[in-house]
């Protein structure tokens, strides 16, 4: 072949011209424009120092920025170390109940997130459920950033379930049975066998639920109570701002998160490429 | 380090898979459990290794002295080799053969440099030292079991276990590949136990032979004695091709098709009903009758392409027959389809109908 790269091979079964145009064109349209048109317009529209002082410098944004990201960090990480337990009792033993506890773990993909940040918020309220026990202790959840994180969690949950799933299953019980053999403990095999080798699933789980708790509104909208610099996460600021027709800022904010959100899930993917650098 | 199994027994569900098996394996032997699939014989490796528990009440399992039958699989050091190799894909050959090294407790472990020293001595004793940074996609199937073989090998295994090792291969790297395991046996002289349903690995590898079938011991021999001693039906059918006949055996002459035959075996002789077998190259087959007992055959295919010429014959009598013979005496004998010839026993063997 001539070129350096082969760009398309020989195979029984063609259409790579067909399936990659309409690969580009689903998304340019759902993804690519409106957000080429986000920065278009920020670029075009905001100077650099109207940027700075309404999407950077300011302090309440910043109190968003922070709460955003890292209530979602913190509840993916969660999901990362429960997920990974929900998907290794559902893969590896046989119980009653079975099939509907794997059921209830899509429940969040398909709840409007309204409902579920009510049913949280009414829960862990002082007089809640469970607020009411935790409320003498001096833990506060409803209204205050413990909250915030069981929202995040909660919708998160489903991803990495469902991506270390398959992981688990693909799993060869005889490297197990091999590293057994070997003389390394039950704890040995999981962390030197098993976790390396899900681990890449595993970050995709977790990258997933990240990206989903940063851009999630409905549900904290409800737990969060919404108190500037404290319990105000940055998607509720961009309506905030939208509201006081402050456009200008609200684009700013957007544009924050967007290259954020890239980054990060760019740094995941290089992690991920690392993770499976023994695949050849 | 001898492997002495004593009236194993298992079970799964209402299938027998082990019934009350017991196996002597001496210190420094190599021994291959051979069956088809089904016979008990992967169950009787993997309740060795620990991997499977025997069934409640039944024998025990000692190595040397010592009752292992409570021990679970990572105190028995065992050297376990799967059928697929079940290598650590996410680690380099290296991690891979330093494993059972780096797992071990801080005071039983050895130092960085004595692991690196000891796996590279035991990768260039499976010919792969320059493979130590690969990774086992990287590698083919016959570099990937060696490289568990060593992996085995780096814990100083008391007995080594290996699971239809060559199993996955394909026939010429099967064959390089066990020659060069009886080479290492010798050279290593750990006691080892294989499985395998290939009559030809375990007649070329193994000291003995444990024959298996339904859960049971058939028969225990060195190759010569398996092959051309078989005790049982089942053993002489497993072990190559055979012709089988009803027969009567009436006070010492055995009666079949269109023949009569004095008894063979030294065994205790038997009475009344059974069947006879007859290897196909313990048939000659000639053109003129000459006075010896013989039967009449008509011959239905040649297969002349190997070493020996096979053939398909009909006897008179209208029963199949395998014959083989060299091709010089093929080239003598001017044979073709739809010729007639004399078909003359040279050994056969007799079991009682089961």
């Amino acid at each position: 072949m001539s070129h350096g790269i082969a760009w398309k091979q020989r195979s029984v079964l063609p259409g790579f011209g067909l399936s990659m145009g309409l690969t580009l064109l689903y998304l340019a349209l759902l993804v690519l424009i409106p957000l080429a048109g986000l920065v278009l317009f920020t670029g075009t529209w905001i100077t650099l120092a109207e940027f700075w002082d309404k999407a950077v410098a300011d302090p309440r944004v910043l109190a968003s920025y922070r709460l955003s990201f890292g209530a979602s960090l913190i509840a993916a990480s969660l999901n990362g170390v429960f997920g990974l337990i929900v998907a290794w009792v559902l893969v590896r033993y046989r119980f009653p109940g079975k099939r509907f506890i794997d059921a209830i773990v899509d429940l969040p993909f398909a709840l409007p997130t309204a409902v579920s940040g009510i049913a949280l918020t009414t829960l862990y309220a002082r007089t809640g459920w469970v607020g009411r026990w935790l409320d003498p202790l001096g833990i506060q959840v409803a209204y205050a950033w413990p909250g915030i994180v069981i929202a995040l969690t909660l919708i998160g949950l489903p991803f990495v379930v469902r991506t270390v799933q398959p992981a688990l299953e693909d799993l060869d019980h005889e490297i197990e049975e091999a590293s057994a053999s070997l003389g390394a403990t039950r704890w040995q095999t999981f962390r030197r066998v098993i976790l390396p080798t899900v681990f890449p699933a595993l970050l995709t789980g977790f990258a997933m639920a990240f990206a989903r708790a940063i851009g999630e509104f409905g549900s904290v909208y409800f737990i969060a109570g919404n108190m500037p610099m404290k319990t105000e996460i940055a998607p509720l600021l961009i309506i905030i701002k939208l509201e006081q027709f402050d456009y200008v800022g609200a684009t700013g904010i957007g544009v924050v998160m967007l290259v954020a959100a890239f980054v990060l899930l760019l740094v995941i993917n290089l992690l991920q490429w690392w993770s499976r650098r023994y695949q050849a | 380090m001898s492997i002495e199994v004593q009236n194993i027994s298992k079970t799964f569900g209402t299938f027998k898979a082990l019934s009350s098996v017991s196996l002597n394996v001496p210190t420094g032997q190599l021994v291959a459990l051979l069956g088809p699939s089904g016979s008990g014989k992967t169950t009787l490796l993997r309740i060795i290794a620990g991997l499977e528990q025997a069934d409640e009440g039944s024998g025990s399992i000692y190595f040397h002295d010592e009752d292992v039958a409570t021990q679970p699989v990572r105190r028995r050091q065992v050297g376990f080799v799967f059928q697929h190799y079940a290598l650590f894909r996410h680690m380099s050959v290296f991690e891979n053969v330093a494993f059972g090294l780096r797992v071990r407790p801080r005071r039983a472990r050895p130092t960085k440099r004595d692991i690196r020293d000891r796996v590279h001595r035991l990768l260039a004793l499976v010919q792969l030292d320059g493979m130590a940074g690969r990774y086992p996609s990287q590698l083919s199937g016959g570099q990937r079991q060696r490289v568990a073989l060593a992996r085995a090998l780096a814990v100083e295994p008391k007995v080594l276990l290996l699971d239809e090792p060559f199993g996955a291969l394909d026939a010429k790297v099967r064959k390089e590949l066990r020659a060069w395991l009886r080479r290492l046996h010798d050279e290593l002289h750990v006691t080892s136990v294989f499985v395998t349903h290939d009559q030809d690995e375990a007649l070329e590898v193994a000291d003995r032979i444990v024959v298996m079938n339904e859960g049971r011991i058939e028969q225990i021999g060195t190759p010569d004695e398996v092959f051309h001693h078989p005790q049982t039906e089942f053993v002489m059918k497993f072990l190559g091709e055979v012709n089988a006949f009803h027969c009567r055996v009436d006070s010492g002459r055995v009666q079949f098709d269109a023949l009569e035959l004095p008894f063979p075996q030294e065994r205790q002789q038997i009475e009344g009903d059974a069947r006879v077998f007859i290897r196909p190259y313990d048939v000659t087959i000639d053109t003129k009758t000459n006075g010896l007992p013989s039967v009449t055959a008509e011959v239905i295919r040649i297969h002349s392409a190997g070493p020996v010429v096979r053939l398909e014959l009909r006897t008179a009598t209208g029963q199949a027959l395998a014959a083989e013979l060299s091709q010089e005496r093929f080239g003598t004998m001017n044979l073709q389809v739809g010729s007639n010839v004399y078909v003359r026993p040279r050994h056969i063997r007799v079991f009682t109908s089961a």
